[in-house]
C-alpha cells in the first residue's frame, strides 16, 4: 500500500503525536510461555475482566441509585422493577462481585503454587495482595448499599468485629461507621468508599500491578528457564483464547442473573432484632466462624482478641511470603510455601463450609 | 481438486462472515440492554416519599380523605383553612384503614372502634401504637404529602 | 410462765427494732395460722401505701401489748363476717375523701354497683356462698388490677370467675350452667387474649360487668357486643333480625348466631351447609335461605380469587421476580373480604356488593400482575438462551480464527 493513502497518513499523523507504534511494538513482543501450568495464566485476566464488568455495571447503577437511608432501598427496588433491564444490571453486579473475589483468590493461589512470587516479582505480589484487600473492601462497602436487613446487620457485625481490635479498634470502627452506630452516616461513607476512594486506589494499584507484569514478563515454573520453553504470542494468540474464556464468563454471569436474580430483601429496620442466623458474605465467613468458635476467654486473654491477633499475624505472614520463601542462602523453600498454601486453602474452605452449615 | 482453492476461499469467506456476524450479534446483545437501561423509565421516581394529594380547594375544612402513598393508604385531614395534617391510614391494631370523623374531630377505625386524636395518638380502643405522622406542604394550590425524614 | 416470759422478751426486743407495726412484728413471729396473713401482706398494695393491718382490722399498731393492740376499745374488729365484708372494704373504698389521698382517680362506687349485682342481692339476703370482694381480689395480698399476678388482671378474670361458676356443686342450688369457662376457652376472645396478648379482648367482666355483675338483658346484648364491634351493631340494627331477636323469646341478638361464651371464628359454613345457623329458622329453599346462599357464594368466590392471585404471585416470587407491590395490593383485597363479611350483617345483599366488587377487581388486577411477572420470567429465559447461543457462536468464531492463524507454519 502506498504510503500516501489516507489510512497510512492518518496512522503516521497519530504516531508522530502519540507514539502509538512504540506501544504496538512492545505489545507485539509480549509472549506467553507454554507449559503444564499455562492455563493458570488466564486467571489474572479473568479477575481484570470481572473488575471491568463491575465498573461498567456500577456506573450504570449509579444513574439510579440514591445513597440515603430514606431512599436507598426504594431506589434499588426501582432499579429491579421499573428500569428496563435493571434486574439484569443489578444482578450481574452482585453476582460478578462474588465471582471477582473468587477469581482473585484463585489467581493468588495459582501464583503461590506456581511460585510466581519469587524474585524479582515481590512487588507484584505485594500490589496483588493489596488489591485483594481492596476487593474485599469493595465487597464489604457495597454490601451495605441496598440498605436491607441482611446488609444492615452484616455491617453491624462486621464493624463490631473491627472495634474489638486492640488499641486502634474503636477509632477504626468510628471511622468506618461515621459515628457510634451504623446509620445514615455509614451509608454515605460506604458509598464514598465504594464509588470513589476504593476505585481510585484500585486503578492506581492495578496500573502498577499490570506495569510490573509487563516489565517482568510471565513467570515460568521453578528450575525451568524461559529459553527452554516454547512460547506463543500474546497478541493475537493468547488474547483470542482469553476472549473465549471471557465470553464464557459472560455466559455464566448472564445465566446466574437470569435464573437466580439477586433478591431485594426487607428494608433495614435498626429497631428490629437481627435476623436469625445472620452472617457475613461467604468471603468473610471463615474468619467469622473461627471467631465464633474461639471460647470467650483463653487463659486470661479475651478470646475474640486472640482470634483477631491470630488473623493479623497470619495476614502479615502471608503478605511477607516472598521474603520468607527465600532462605538465608538464597534457596527457594518451595515445599514450605506449597504446604502453607495447601493449609490456607483447607482452612478457608473448611471454615467457610462450616460457617454455612451452622 | 485443482479448482478447489477458489470455492474453498469462498466457503471460508462465507463462514468468516457468519462467524463475524455472530460476534457482532453477541456484542449487540450486550449493548441492547445497556442502551435500554440508561433510558429513563416512564415513572421517573420511586415515588414513595412524596405524593401529590390533589388540590387544596377540593378538601373543605374539617374533612379528610384517603390518598395513596406508595402502596399504602394515607389520611389527609384539613382541620381548618390553614391547618393540615396527614397520617398513615393503616390502623396499628389490625391494619384496617382509618377515617376522619367530622362529628368528633378525631380519627376512627371502623373495624374495632379504635380512635386517634389529631396528633395521631391513641385515644381509646385497641390500637397499641400511634399513627405515623406525615408532613403536609401546601404549595399554592397543590397539596403534597411526604414522609418525615 | 416461761413461755410468756420468752414471748415478752421477744416482743420487747423486736419492738426496739420496729416499734411502728406491732401487728406485723408479732404475727410474723408466730406459728402457721395467724402467720399466714403477715407473710401474704408483703405483696399487698395497701401496705405499699403505708397502711397496715390495723387500718382495716382496727386496733393499735403502736402498742406491743396484745391486750392493748387488739382491744375493742382501740376499735379492733377482728375477722369480719362474710356478709359484712363488702361494707368493710367500702368503708374506705367508697369514701372519696379517703381514696383521694392515695388514688384520686380511682372509682368509689364499687359497693353501690355490688349492691345491684346478683352476688350483692343474694349476700344481702344472707347467702354466704356468693362472691364477695375477697373472693375475687384475694385478701391480705391484694394486688393492683394491672399487676400480672392479680386474680383480676384482665388475663386472669375468666379463671377467677370460673372458680365458682365452673363448680357444679357450688352452682347446683342456683341452677345455672357451669360450662361457660369451658366454652369461653374455645372462643376467639380467649385466643386473642392468651395467644396474641390483646388485653382489650373481652372476658367475663367486659360483658357482665365486674362489681355490678349481672347478665345483660336480651335487648342489650347487641349493644354490649357493639361496644367493640361497632359497625356490626350498626348494620344489625338496620337489619330485619333486630326486631326478631330482641324481645322476650327472641334469643338475644348476636348470640343467636354467634353464641355467648363459645364464640368461634365465623365462616361461610354458618350460612350454608349442614351446620348453617340460618337453617335453624329459615326453611331450605325459602327466599332468606337463598339470600344466605348467595352471600356465602360471593364470599367464598372472593376468597378463592384472592387465593389464586396469592398462589400465582408466590410462584413468580419463587422465580425471583419482584412482585412486592402486587402483594401489598392484595392486602387491600383481603381487607375488602373482611368488609364484605362485615356487610352481610345487614342481611341485605346490596350492602355486600361494593366490597365484593372492589375485592374481585383487586384479585383480577393482582392476578394479571402475577401472570405478567411469569411472562417476564419467560422472556428473560428466552433472552438468556439467545445470548448464550450468540456467545456460543462467537466462541466458535474465535476458535476458528485461532486455528486459522496458527495453521500457517
Amino acid at each position: 500500500m502506498p504510503a500516501t493513502d489516507p489510512k497510512n497518513k492518518t496512522l503516521d499523523w497519530l504516531d508522530e503525536r502519540t507514539g502509538w507504534r512504540m506501544v504496538r511494538d512492545l505489545a507485539d513482543h509480549k509472549v506467553v510461555p507454554i507449559h503444564a501450568g499455562t492455563a493458570w495464566y488466564y486467571f489474572g485476566g479473568i479477575t481484570l475482566f470481572l473488575l471491568g464488568i463491575q465498573v461498567i455495571t456500577g456506573v450504570l447503577l449509579l444513574l439510579y441509585y440514591r445513597p440515603s437511608v430514606a431512599e436507598a432501598f426504594d431506589s434499588v427496588r426501582f432499579i429491579m422493577t421499573r428500569v428496563e433491564f435493571g434486574w439484569l444490571i443489578r444482578s450481574i453486579h452482585s453476582w460478578s462481585a462474588n465471582l471477582l473475589i473468587l477469581a482473585a483468590f484463585v489467581h493468588m493461589f495459582s501464583v503461590v503454587f506456581t511460585h510466581a512470587y519469587r524474585r524479582p516479582r515481590e512487588l507484584t505480589w505485594l500490589t496483588g495482595i493489596a488489591l485483594l484487600g481492596l476487593m474485599l473492601g469493595f465487597g464489604f462497602s457495597g454490601y451495605l448499599l441496598p440498605w436491607n436487613q441482611i446488609s444492615y446487620f452484616a455491617t453491624k457485625v462486621g464493624t463490631d468485629m473491627a472495634a474489638s481490635v486492640p488499641v486502634a479498634g474503636p477509632a477504626m470502627a468510628r471511622f468506618l461507621r461515621g459515628g457510634e452506630e451504623v446509620g445514615a452516616a455509614t451509608l454515605t461513607r460506604f458509598f464514598a468508599f465504594h464509588v470513589m476512594i476504593l476505585p481510585l486506589i484500585t486503578f492506581g494499584l492495578v496500573g502498577l500491578h499490570l506495569l510490573l507484569v509487563q516489565f517482568h514478563g510471565m513467570s515460568t515454573p521453578s528450575g525451568v528457564s524461559p529459553s527452554q520453553l516454547a512460547h506463543m504470542k500474546f497478541f493475537p494468540n493468547f488474547f483470542l483464547r482469553e476472549m473465549v474464556i471471557w465470553y464464557g464468563v459472560l455466559a455464566v454471569l448472564g445465566t446466574l442473573a437470569a435464573i437466580f436474580p439477586w433478591e431485594l430483601g426487607l428494608k433495614a429496620d435498626p429497631f428490629a432484632s437481627a435476623p436469625a442466623g445472620i452472617r457475613p458474605e461467604w468471603y468473610f465467613l471463615a474468619e467469622f466462624y473461627t471467631l465464633k468458635l474461639i471460647p470467650s476467654h483463653v487463659w486470661f486473654f479475651e478470646g475474640e482478641l486472640l482470634g483477631l491477633l491470630g488473623f493479623g499475624l497470619l495476614a502479615a505472614g502471608w503478605v511477607a511470603l516472598p521474603f520468607w520463601a527465600t532462605g538465608r542462602n538464597g534457596e527457594h523453600r518451595a515445599r514450605l510455601v506449597t504446604a502453607a498454601g495447601v493449609f490456607l486453602i483447607c482452612y478457608l474452605a473448611t471454615f467457610t463450609i462450616l460457617g454455612y452449615l451452622k | 481438486m485443482e479448482n478447489r482453492p477458489d470455492s474453498g476461499q469462498d466457503r471460508r469467506t462465507v463462514v468468516s462472515w457468519l462467524l463475524g456476524g455472530g460476534v457482532a450479534a453477541s456484542l449487540a446483545s450486550f449493548f441492547y440492554p445497556v442502551v435500554r437501561f440508561v433510558n429513563p423509565p416512564a415513572v421517573s421516581e420511586a415515588s414513595i416519599n412524596e405524593v401529590d394529594a390533589g388540590k387544596a380547594q377540593d378538601l373543605k375544612p374539617n374533612s379528610g380523605k384517603i390518598v395513596k402513598f406508595g402502596n399504602k393508604p394515607a389520611l389527609l385531614v384539613r382541620i381548618s383553612d390553614t391547618e393540615w395534617k396527614a397520617f398513615s391510614a393503616v390502623c396499628t391494631h389490625l391494619n384496617c384503614t382509618v377515617q376522619y370523623r367530622e362529628s368528633r374531630h378525631d380519627i376512627w377505625c371502623a373495624c374495632h372502634n379504635g380512635t386517634y386524636d389529631l396528633n395521631g395518638r391513641v385515644q381509646s380502643g385497641p390500637p397499641p401504637r400511634p399513627l405515623e405522622e406525615l408532613v403536609v406542604q401546601v404549595r399554592g394550590d397543590e397539596v403534597v404529602i411526604s414522609r418525615r425524614t | 410462765m416461761r413461755a410468756s416470759a420468752i414471748l415478752f422478751l421477744l416482743y420487747w426486743s423486736l419492738s426496739v427494732a420496729s416499734a411502728q407495726d406491732s401487728c406485723m412484728t408479732c404475727h410474723s413471729a408466730m406459728e402457721e395460722g395467724t402467720k399466714g396473713p403477715a407473710t401474704l401482706i408483703k405483696n399487698d398494695v395497701h401496705i405499699a401505701h403505708g397502711l397496715s393491718c390495723a387500718d382495716c382490722h382496727g386496733g393499735d399498731r403502736t402498742s406491743d401489748d396484745p391486750t392493748i393492740a387488739m382491744s375493742k376499745a382501740k376499735g379492733f374488729k377482728g375477722k369480719p363476717a362474710r356478709t359484712a365484708i363488702p361494707k368493710f372494704c367500702a368503708s374506705c373504698h367508697g369514701n372519696p375523701d379517703f381514696m383521694r389521698k392515695f388514688a384520686p382517680r380511682e372509682r368509689v362506687d364499687q359497693y353501690e354497683l355490688y349492691e345491684t349485682s346478683v352476688h350483692g342481692k343474694r349476700l344481702a339476703a344472707g347467702d354466704t356462698n356468693v362472691a364477695t370482694c375477697i373472693d375475687c381480689h384475694s385478701v391480705h395480698d391484694i394486688r393492683p388490677v394491672k399487676d400480672g399476678m392479680s386474680p383480676v388482671h384482665p388475663l386472669h378474670v375468666a379463671e377467677t370467675c370460673s372458680r365458682c361458676h365452673s363448680d357444679k356443686v357450688k352452682m347446683a342450688p342456683y341452677k345455672i350452667p357451669t360450662n361457660q369457662f369451658e366454652e369461653y376457652r374455645t372462643s376467639v376472645h380467649w385466643e386473642a387474649m392468651t395467644k396474641r396478648g390483646d388485653l382489650s379482648a373481652p372476658s367475663c367482666a367486659s360483658c357482665h360487668g365486674n362489681h355490678g355483675a349481672k347478665p345483660p338483658q336480651v335487648e342489650s346484648v347487641a349493644a354490649v357486643c357493639g361496644t367493640c364491634h361497632v359497625t356490626f351493631e350498626a348494620l344489625y340494627d338496620k337489619s330485619v333480625h333486630k326486631a326478631v331477636f330482641s324481645g322476650a323469646g327472641g334469643g338475644g341478638g348476636c348470640i343467636v348466631c354467634h353464641s355467648n361464651h363459645g364464640i368461634h371464628q365465623p365462616s361461610t359454613a354458618m350460612l350454608v351447609g349442614p351446620n348453617a345457623v340460618c337453617s335453624g329458622c329459615h326453611e331450605a329453599g325459602s327466599a332468606p335461605a337463598q339470600t344466605a346462599a348467595q352471600m356465602a357464594a360471593w364470599i367464598d368466590g372472593l376468597d378463592r380469587a384472592l387465593k389464586q392471585s396469592e398462589t400465582v404471585l408466590a410462584r413468580a416470587e419463587e422465580y425471583g421476580m419482584e412482585v412486592s407491590e402486587a402483594q401489598v395490593r392484595l392486602i387491600d383485597g383481603r381487607e375488602n373480604l373482611v368488609k364484605s363479611r362485615l356487610a352481610l350483617h345487614a342481611m341485605d345483599p346490596g350492602e355486600m356488593r361494593k366490597p365484593i366488587d372492589a375485592g374481585m377487581a383487586i384479585a383480577k388486577e393482582t392476578l394479571a400482575a402475577g401472570q405478567a411477572a411469569l411472562r417476564e420470567k419467560d422472556f428473560r429465559r428466552w433472552g438468556l438462551a439467545v445470548s448464550v447461543l450468540l456467545i456460543g457462536i462467537a466462541i466458535l468464531a474465535i476458535r476458528f480464527l485461532i486455528r486459522r492463524i496458527e495453521a500457517r507454519p
